[in-house]
């Protein structure tokens, strides 16, 4: 939000706001908003962070927000990236002309583990893989975002921008008739929508769409129950679901209801014993039969995650220009492979001033952030890198942008991301918000909740 | 040559199970080496999907069994025609790419011992030779795990054969493939049938061996436990990176407590 | 409309466990009253025996505490997490099963239960022997009545809302017919020593138990007799833990869901038949043919009954 050393202008009616409000009906409004959380009980995990099921997120009151001319491009971007990224899936599981172009190194794909060789030369219904795409985005400058990562398979953190929204418009419901902010509440319809218009071909009538969920212990599963009474549909454990020759049922109080449309928030290992882990009790032992025999749909399909792998990351812009013959309109972090000897030098001689993480790693644990670390926390960490190379891959840190955080001192620039929620259906959709992450320690740049980071309220200003 | 099987698996139940889903992969594969006359899988009380053909170009079908089930029964009779393609799967349709088999899995990972054995082998032989790395491999994995039934399980691996020294047809395939995978040769597990022949020789029935993909030849099958490349009396089922993944039958093991497993195979040669 | 199994069998336990916690709490009130009795002797011992036998916990409670005193039971009833059926084991596993279809019940039922859940975690950390054991059973008896009275306000009377009822209903057959059990001898004519002091605190320790001691009056007026007794909590149906109310409510929520889903069941004509006998009863008959007999069996059609409940609605078919 800080232009230099002034306020950008999306800013100023709310920097106004805050100035105009008395320090102590800033702190009751804080902790008003803490406490309509707990009554929700919404708790929450970004995808793989682990930790306490019923933590709550700090929120933080200060909404970041985007004007309409700002959006409009990240949407372009965002929406570019979700169809190149579901291009590359439907090539790679097809002819894989990106792999015979040369624009992608064969093992890069072919021996990625998310890549699926169970679901080769199976075509999805509508040729769609990530139905929800969340792109994981910073922004350097007035006009400058870069992309961190891209989330093909089941992101999380939706529910987070839904209460939010919630939780502002009913504390300050006068700043929403000052901004006129775009709505994020259609979200859930869309998204129903959009697992209904990729049911299988063979379905008659209207698909019965189910949320599948590994249960009541799983991190996020406030999300899934969330989303699933939002979207009027069944959430459903593996247990709930069988398959009986060519289909997938529930168990219904009516007896046996065949379920078209998957939307599955456990991830492909656990999907079905008979086709990936023979010792998974999470899943539903024949599904990927039914799959790809064309009698259901999973969303996101399995093998997606091949899409949003780290180190397939790199060629997201060479996938743009291959697929859809058009320039990326949201660059990528420039990212060193450490498993390539170059890189592995340069990294090695820079680590001081490079982030580095796993390939496999998330939630921000495992990571150095050379300038922030003490020598011999790099020394250490160089030792792992060597041992290891190709499991690491380096990236320069950025001057991320801030916003305006409502800390202890009171409103202080804090470091900022951005996850917005493309749909991918018979339309493609982009949710005019998205989870605004924020780093709540002073000049820290994880944002990740389990490191100290907290959420806000992201709003687009209409036009 | 003309071979008929009759391959009978059961499975008993101590306590009768709620529903019993089963993925099978009990279709003869098609391509050059063999011609399927007829082919039957039968379940008493099952129920069959149609079948698909997946990306490796096997043919799979789901059988499920609901209600308070005891026993699955599962009888597979047919007659195929083969003929001797010295190994080499042609016309075979598939399009998984070679590439994904330089995977390896549990069973298959290549330890030091295994890394040696492949080294070994195919030294002085040039890498552009490699039908004469693969054959050198097949023969080294022959002489360092002596056919000894009763000795592995299921779960070994193929280090674990090695070290042994002793194992059945899964662990020759399974160290075949940690072999070539070592020395960058994709290699899978396949599991068919095979005609026991009257050479005095105890053959398993329900047989498995490898296939190395060597370029310009395609997929060539490997039978170390029986020194030599998959012909006439071989009927070809389907593959998989391992054993699990190639499994004929795969369904949930209920625990060895509640499951009983039997199976009798026979397979002749019809006279004409 | 229709419902997943698994949810409508969440919802039938969490019913069951919440009816089950309630007994255990009316069994402890009644055990402490017989604890003030003066001189109860050997008797005293015996009615501790006979609560725990009805608790169903006799032989689990033996092997860990021995000696039975106010304090041994309450623990055991009460508190004890080895004791499936104790009240802090009913109140988690009543809200666990809640938990996990918390979309298929209103916030303010859903209150009542982890309000219930939280406190008891209270209690659990004070330990016990701190809190009355009065002040115990009137907390549970409040929770339950909490919970009952948010169900009634605030569910959609659905689907859900039966498969709630049917776990109240069989599972409160199942406990005053196991209560009658323990007690049946004292309502037999060969022990109706009339105007006896001892029988007479029987009977009303009975009553007590069912939270029926006044509405036996306003039902009877005058004098306890055996037979009376074994009527109210048999064949009366104005009395809300009688088996003959069970039934006729079991029959009513399985009528409706028959109606709902347009199925002919096999538990609803179970229940039609044990409803129908039961209405056609003569408790005098009941009382010569056995009532020991009488009871034992109705335990097990009530479990016949929630076992075909189970495999037809529960299980989902499959």
């Amino acid at each position: 939000m800080y232009d230099g050393e002034t306020v950008r202008a999306p800013y100023l009616d709310l920097a106004g706001w805050v100035s105009d409000m008395p320090p102590d009906l800033l702190d009751l409004k804080r902790a008003e908003a803490d406490a309509l959380f707990r009554r929700i009980g919404i708790t929450f995990a970004v995808y793989g962070e682990g930790g306490d099921p019923e933590r709550l997120i700090p929120f933080d009151i200060f909404p970041r927000v985007f004007t309409a001319h700002e959006w409009r491009r990240l949407e372009r971007g965002v929406k570019q990236r979700a169809q190149a990224l579901n291009a590359f899936l439907r090539d790679v599981y097809g002819r894989a002309e990106i792999v015979r172009a040369g624009r992608i190194p064969a093992e890069r794909i072919f021996q990625n583990a998310a890549y699926e060789p169970a679901v080769v030369g199976i075509q999805p219904p509508r040729g769609i893989y990530s139905h929800i795409v969340g792109v994981d985005i910073v922004r350097t400058g007035p006009t400058d975002f870069f992309v961190l990562e891209d989330n093909c398979r089941t992101p999380s953190g939706v529910s987070y921008m839904l209460e939010n929204r919630e939780i502002m418009m009913r504390m300050f419901p006068d700043l929403f008739q000052r901004n006129r902010v775009e709505p994020v509440d259609d979200y859930p319809n869309q998204l129903r929508r959009t697992l209904m218009s990729v049911a299988p071909e063979s379905c008659k009538g209207g698909p019965t769409v189910v949320l599948l969920t590994p249960g009541s212990l799983n991190s996020a599963y406030y999300e899934h129950s969330f989303l699933a009474d939002q979207m009027g549909v069944e959430l459903v454990e593996g247990q709930d679901l069988f398959v009986d020759g060519d289909h997938v049922y529930m168990r219904t109080t009516m007896g046996p209801k065949r379920v078209d449309v998957i939307y599955r928030r456990i991830d492909d290992d656990f999907l079905d014993p008979l086709c990936f882990r023979p010792d998974s009790m999470l899943g539903v032992p024949g599904l990927l039969n039914v799959y790809r025999a064309g009698n259901v749909a999973i969303a996101s399909a399995p093998g997606a995650g091949v899409a949003d792998d780290k180190a397939i990351y790199t060629y997201v812009p060479e996938m743009i220009r291959f697929y859809l013959g058009e320039e990326p309109v949201l660059a990528n972090v420039p990212t060193w492979q450490c498993g390539n000897p170059d890189d592995l030098a340069y990294v090695l001689g820079n680590l001081s001033d490079l982030v580095v993480k796993e390939v496999h790693g998330s939630g921000g644990y495992g990571m150095l952030v050379g300038p922030a670390a003490t020598r011999e926390e790099v020394e250490a960490y160089a030792r792992r890198i060597r041992a290891n190379p190709s499991e690491f891959i380096a990236q320069p840190t950025l001057s991320l942008s801030t916003t305006p955080t409502y800390v202890e001192s009171g409103l202080a620039p804090r470091h900022v991301d951005l996850r917005p929620y493309c749909l991918v259906g018979e339309r493609i959709h982009l949710c005019a918000g998205g989870l605004t992450r924020v780093a709540l320690r002073e000049g820290s740049l994880v944002v990740n909740s389990s490191q100290g980071g907290g959420v806000k309220d992201t709003w687009v200003l209409a036009d | 040559m003309r071979l008929t099987v009759s391959h009978v698996t059961r499975y008993r139940y101590a306590t009768p199970i709620r529903q019993v889903v089963q993925s099978h992969r009990l279709t003869p594969s098609r391509f050059a080496g063999q011609r399927t006359l007829d082919w039957k899988v039968e379940v008493e009380g099952g129920r069959f999907s149609q079948p698909f053909t997946d990306g490796a170009g096997d043919t799979i079908r789901t059988m499920s069994m609901h209600g308070a089930v005891e026993a699955v029964d599962i009888h597979v009779t047919g007659t195929v025609d083969t003929v001797d393609l010295v190994g080499v799967l042609k016309d075979h349709r598939e399009c998984i790419a070679p590439g994904v088999y330089l995977r390896t899995t549990r069973a298959t990972r290549p330890d030091a011992a295994l890394r040696k054995l492949a080294a070994k082998a195919v030294s002085g032989i040039p890498e552009t030779a490699r039908l004469d790395r693969a054959h050198a491999m097949a023969a080294a994995v022959a002489d360092g795990i002596v056919y000894a039934p009763g000795e592995t399980h299921a779960h070994t691996t193929a280090a674990e054969a090695l070290a042994l020294a002793l194992g059945v047809c899964q662990d020759h395939t399974h160290a075949l493939i940690a072999c070539a995978v070592s020395v960058g040769i994709p290699g899978r597990y396949v599991s068919g049938y095979l005609f026991a022949s009257a050479d005095g020789v105890a053959h398993e029935a329900s047989h498995a061996w490898a296939e190395l993909h060597i370029e310009g030849l395609g997929w060539v099958g490997f039978d170390a436990a029986n020194r030599c490349s998959p012909d006439e009396r071989y009927i070809r089922l389907g593959s998989g990176i391992d054993s699990v993944a190639a499994a004929p039958i795969r369904g949930v093991s209920f625990g060895r407590a509640n499951e009983d497993l039997d199976v009798t195979v026979a397979v002749t040669a019809v006279q004409q | 409309m229709t419902m997943l199994s698994r949810t409508a069998e969440n919802l039938f336990w969490m019913t069951r466990y919440m009816e089950r916690a309630e007994t255990m709490a009316r069994l402890l009130e009644v055990g402490y009253r017989i604890a003030l009795m003066p001189s109860a002797g050997a008797g005293h011992q015996n009615d501790w025996a006979s609560i725990l036998a009805a608790a169903g916990g006799a032989a689990a409670f033996a092997s860990r505490y021995g000696e039975t005193t106010p304090a041994t039971v309450e623990s055991f009833l009460f508190f004890d997490r080895e004791n499936t059926s104790s009240v802090a084991n009913c109140i988690s596993r009543a809200r666990d099963n809640a938990r996990v279809v918390r979309t298929a019940v209103t916030s303010e039922v859903w209150d009542a239960l982890n309000g219930a859940f939280q406190d008891m975690k209270a209690f659990e950390r004070r330990g016990p022997g701190r809190a009355d054991l009065m002040t115990l059973c009137d907390w549970t008896k409040r929770q339950t009545a909490l919970l009952r009275g948010a169900i009634e306000n605030t569910q959609l009377q659905q689907d859900g809302y039966d498969f709630m009822n049917l776990g109240y209903y069989i599972e409160r057959a199942d406990n005053t017919a196991r209560m009658l059990d323990v007690k049946y001898y004292v309502l037999l004519p060969v022990t109706d020593r009339v105007g006896g002091g001892i029988d007479n605190y029987q009977w009303t320790t009975l009553l007590r138990a069912m939270s029926v001691f006044r509405a036996f009056h306003w039902a009877y007026g005058g004098d306890y007799t055996p037979g009376k007794i074994a009527h109210f909590l048999i064949l009366n149906k104005s009395c809300p833990r009688s088996l003959i109310h069970c039934a006729e409510q079991a029959n009513y929520h399985l009528a409706r869901l028959s109606r709902a889903y347009g199925q002919r069941t096999k538990p609803h004509q179970t229940a039609r038949t044990m409803l129908a006998e039961l209405a056609d009863a003569d408790i005098d008959a009941i009382v010569l043919s056995g009532l020991h007999e009488f009871l034992t069996d109705h335990i097990r059609r009530t479990a016949k009954l929630g076992s075909e409940i189970a495999d037809t609605y529960l299980f989902g078919g499959g």
